[in-house]
């Protein structure tokens, strides 16, 4: 893959990962719907792989990349478990819209 | 080359998110963001990391967004209430979201020099040789305890996702049994 490598700004991956994380919290601030939300927490997940993945280009590490398929996998244990949760939570109040999920509530 | 593939896959991820943000139908959100991680497996493929671009296909593309549709599906989830939200959101939120990206963008760029850095010459010791032999020495060699960890965690994900969406089957041929009874 020589013909990839050129004088490249890693800045831009970094930038482009900034993006996809503060997108990822706005969805997670107007979002209403409690399956959208967890979308948007997967979504930063993803960006902060992102800059991983860069900077183990950067420093010629490895480890990066390892790092990145650990969380690989937790993310997966989580989306599962989260699932549930959702599906746990849909059986109780019959809703997805996270303003009528309010009994903790003050 | 790079250049032009990182712009058009760069347009794809921040399109796909901003589209997961404006759609209303969470089918729609959850194919805007398989946008989203598709588009990051090519950009990984850029940066020299295969082994992850083929798992971020497999498990995030894959599998994840399988469950996610799944479960859209099962609880045959609906258009999204458009409520105002919360004020504190409003007032509090998006001004610390714009200082966050503020942050994120000066520390990343200004750290080490980072902003001024460019790619270096990959991860390969020698040309058109992959990394994936570097990665599984180190990933099967000093890491195999953590990796096999994972597994267990894997596991233990498993039956606390199988024991929290469980039905309590018991209830329903008890009232039956009753009801014959």
């Amino acid at each position: 893959m020589s013909f990839l490598q050129h004088d490249f700004p890693i800045s831009w991956y970094l930038l482009l990962s900034a993006i996809l994380f503060s997108l990822g919290v706005v969805g997670f601030l107007i979002k209403r719907n409690l399956i959208t939300v967890f979308m948007s927490i997967e979504l930063m997940l993803n960006a902060v792989n992102l800059s991983f993945v860069t900077f183990a280009y950067q420093w010629h590490e490895v480890r990066g990349q390892i790092f990145v398929f650990f969380v690989m996998m937790v993310a997966a244990a989580e989306a599962a478990v989260g699932l549930a949760i959702i599906i746990a939570v849909f059986r109780a109040r019959s809703t997805l819209a996270v303003d009528r999920i309010d009994l903790m509530k003050l | 080359m790079h250049l032009i593939l990182f712009l058009i896959f760069a347009g794809f991820c921040l399109a796909g998110a901003i589209n997961l943000l404006l759609q209303t139908h969470p089918i729609n959100s959850a194919l805007s963001l398989i946008v989203v991680m598709t588009s990051l497996a090519v950009l990984y493929l850029l940066l020299g990391a295969e082994f992850l671009a083929i798992a971020q296909i497999i498990v995030y593309s894959g599998a994840v967004m399988v469950l996610f549709t799944f479960v859209v599906m099962l609880l045959n989830a609906g258009r999204e209430e458009r409520t105002l939200g919360s004020r504190a959101a409003a007032r509090v939120g998006f001004p610390a979201v714009v200082a966050l990206f503020a942050v994120l963008a000066t520390i990343l760029l200004h750290a080490h020099g980072l902003g001024s850095a460019h790619l270096g010459q990959g991860l390969s010791n020698a040309p058109g040789q992959s990394n994936l032999i570097l990665l599984s020495q180190v990933l099967f060699h000093e890491l195999l305890l953590p990796f096999e960890v994972t597994s267990v965690l894997i596991l233990i994900a498993i039956l606390g996702a199988v024991a929290i969406a469980h039905v309590e089957g018991s209830k329903v041929p008890d009232s039956e049994r009753m009801a014959e009874k």
